[in-house]
């Protein structure tokens, strides 16, 4: 009774010699007792896979790491036999080096042809997008392209301290910030409606995918006629309501219509991938969730928004990518210098250009890399902890 | 015998004390109490309740229903208006357009360098054409070459860009999703940086770089960096990391090569995506505008897209016929290949 009290005691700590109590592995079995004892390590430290405890013990329940959840008691019923030993022939050892030899050369193998994959695509990004990258970072310590002097962060503080780019920065932002969640929602609400059992759902998806294919040219001449002085809309304002003509790409309203064309183009795209989401959401959970009296909003709260997750991350991320597209169209609208709260920080670099000002443009450019990369690996790190949610 | 007795007792007294009887009511008594009448008066009560309430919930449903059509439809007009302004104004005679819409134009900046003239006249908004004539498209098609030449320019960029892209992102995306190591997410991490980048962040580099390769103000210049753009990576990527890999065991016991399952497997099964990649880069890359403007100076090498946007300020009179054409072909893509695309396009955010 003692021996197994101190034996249960001690059971936690020791975990190299608890799985081979009796084994009669001669010590200087060196090749095996190595291959056992790794065993046993894979098998009786639980796994750290994430710093979470119930993601540590579902690991453990699923990955079959029966070990961490064998009782001593039962523990005691294995018996010698019960682990594989292996004898320290000559043969058992040629194997075993073979099988090092394998294991090597079919990672060799693996690397080898990952990267026979990647290579054209990851030459091609070196020359043009990596190059470039560090290109600009160099320039963007000189004090200009033909005086290469180091001029440490001189540029950097010229960049951050000029008011064109810190309005251009601050449009950008508000830009990116009000309708790419406007985008997300609106497209999610859009999904919501068509799925709730409307007629002719699919007409009503392939028309809302239609403003995707209209060309940037086509975009703009309609904006032109819609939203100019003496455009449509103006004249409908003055006529129904009686109300003073507005410019509206040069008043304080150019944002708002950037901001519906961004929406009228890119509304249709994310809703079909909502809807695709929308779709895969098991239906029992739904069903029992209304039979144990949740009614849809909390419905949508705990269960939808919880598989919607991921689409949202993912339709936000592509927001974005055409928030920043959106600039074709605002240029051609617009021009090289257009109203203030429509100068973005494209505008900023493509000026700079022609106005041959690299070094300032190569630092405003890395200072938006950074932005860029900080607000990206947040959005990545949230989606891998909702993920690691969803899993579970 | 008296041990038996008395457990049988002190079951008994247990159960009486719990209440716990083992008769069950009958369901029957329940109406067997009631009369004839009662019991007709009770069904009749019961019947009009659940009418009631099926018919209200049906009214609901239905009344929900309208305002959710009437929503849905309100916004896919938004949607449609402009494409039908477009092709139905395109027939229309270009003095007509002119009258109607030349006002526009007199009070815009963007282009004109004489600045804004505030003249107040309100357009005229017509969809229907007074005259339908094809005048607009004969002038554009056969009056003016330059068109031609910019819209085959627009091909001659966008093709192998598309081809290009989707070749290299087919053997780079399943790379990634095939082996998933944590240096290589750090690379598939900077692709999708790459991604977002504005283009204008890498513009002077990408101007040094084409001048030294010797490809400025040629095709190349946007090709090929279009080619290996990341865009298609990021999206493949995430359609290839839900191909099964036991779909990939089996094939590896069947002892198919790794080329084997790359086109036998990976490919077939990605084809969804891989069409509607190839729509959403077509689209994409037609509607060129910076790179162009910046890389080719000579303005005979430009695409339509920037041409397009140019001609829409002086010459209204055919600016809709234009439009028409160039959104012709994006439109046919996208009718004859709406079911992949949708398919395509949906299965890429779910994870």
């Amino acid at each position: 009774m003692g021996l197994s009290e101190k034996e249960n005691s001690s059971f936690p700590k020791e975990t190299e010699t608890r799985v081979r109590p009796g084994s009669q592995l001669a010590p200087e079995n060196k090749t095996t007792e190595s291959a056992a004892s790794r065993h046993a390590a894979v098998k009786t430290t639980p796994k750290k896979t994430r710093s979470k405890k119930r993601a540590d013990k579902a690991a453990d329940d699923h990955t079959g790491n029966y070990a961490a959840r064998i009782t001593p008691k039962a523990y005691e019923t294995l018996v010698p036999g019960d682990i594989p030993e292996f004898e320290d022939t000559p043969e058992r050892r040629a194997l075993v080096e073979k099988r090092k030899k394998g294991r090597f050369m079919r990672r060799l193998r693996d690397w080898g042809i990952f990267t026979g994959y990647l290579t054209p695509s990851f030459l091609g990004v070196l020359v043009f997008f990596f190059l470039p990258l560090i290109m600009l970072l160099f320039t963007s310590f000189q004090k200009s392209p033909t005086n290469t002097d180091f001029v440490g962060f001189r540029n950097y503080e010229r960049v951050l301290t000029n008011d064109a780019f810190i309005a251009a920065s601050k449009n950008t932002l508000t830009f990116a910030l009000i309708s790419v969640p406007l985008a997300v929602v609106l497209a999610l609400f859009l999904a919501m409606l068509l799925n709730s059992g409307l007629p002719g759902k699919s007409v009503f998806r392939s028309i809302l995918l239609n403003p995707m294919m209209v060309p940037v040219a086509s975009v703009v001449l309609i904006w032109q006629v819609f939203f100019s002085y003496n455009g449509v809309i103006n004249g409908w304002t003055a006529q129904f309501f009686q109300l003073d003509k507005i410019d509206w790409l040069k008043s304080q309203y150019a944002q708002v219509v950037i901001m519906l064309l961004f929406l009228w183009k890119n509304l249709g795209y994310n809703m079909v991938l909502f809807l695709a989401a929308l779709n895969a959401i098991p239906g029992e959970i739904l069903e029992s969730a209304s039979l144990d009296g949740a009614g849809p909003v909390k419905r949508f709260f705990a269960i939808k928004l919880h598989y919607l997750s991921p689409t949202i991350f993912f339709v936000g991320i592509m927001s974005l990518i055409n928030s920043f597209k959106i600039f074709r169209e605002v240029y051609l609208l617009t021009g090289d210098y257009p109203f203030d709260n429509l100068y973005m920080l494209q505008h900023f670099m493509n000026n700079k250009f022609t106005q041959l000002d690299y070094s300032l443009l190569s630092s405003g450019a890395i200072v938006m890399c950074i932005v860029m990369i900080i607000i990206v690996g947040v959005l990545f790190y949230a989606e891998s902890r909702f993920d690691s949610d969803v899993e579970e | 015998m008296d041990a038996e007795l008395r457990k049988q007792r002190r079951l008994a007294a247990t159960k009486a004390r719990r209440n716990v009887f083992t008769e069950t009511v009958h369901p029957k008594s329940y109406f067997e109490l009631m009369t004839d009448e009662e019991r007709e008066a009770f069904f009749a009560r019961e019947r009009k309740r659940s009418t009631t309430a099926l018919k209200q919930r049906k009214i609901r449903k239905t009344i929900l229903t309208a305002i959710g059509l009437v929503i849905a439809c309100s916004i896919s007009l938004l949607a449609l208006v402009p494409i039908f302004f477009t092709f139905l104004n395109s027939f229309m005679s270009s003095d007509e357009i002119i009258s109607n819409y030349s006002v526009i134009f007199q009070s815009m900046s963007g282009h004109n360098s004489s600045g804004a003239t505030y003249l107040s006249r309100t357009p005229v908004l017509k969809l229907i054409p007074e005259e339908v004539t094809i005048k607009q498209y004969t002038t554009l098609l056969f009056m003016n070459p330059a068109y031609l030449f910019k819209f085959w320019n627009s091909i001659i960029l966008t093709l192998p860009i598309v081809g290009g892209q989707m070749a290299v992102a087919c053997l780079a995306s399943y790379s990634f999703a095939r082996y998933r190591k944590k240096r290589r997410e750090v690379l598939f991490f900077s692709y999708i940086i790459l991604m977002l980048m504005p283009f204008q962040v890498t513009l002077v580099p990408n101007y040094m770089i084409a001048d030294t390769l010797g490809i400025l103000n040629t095709y190349w210049a946007i090709i090929l960096p279009g080619v290996f753009s990341t865009f298609a990576i990021f999206l493949l990527t995430k359609y290839m990391r839900q191909i099964p890999s036991g779909y990939i065991e089996a094939a590896t016991i069947d002892g198919a090569t790794e080329w084997q399952i790359f086109t036998k497997i990976a490919i077939p099964l990605c084809k969804n995506a891989i069409f509607a990649l190839t729509i959403l880069l077509f689209i994409d890359y037609w509607n060129m505008v910076e790179q162009p403007l910046v890389l080719l100076t000579d303005t005979e090498l430009q695409p339509l897209s920037v041409f397009l946007a140019q001609i829409n300020e002086p010459e209204i009179g055919i600016a809709f016929a234009a439009s028409a054409v160039y959104m012709i072909p994006p439109l046919l893509i996208f009718l004859w290949g709406e079911e992949y695309l949708v398919e395509g396009i949906s299965r890429s955010g779910i994870k």
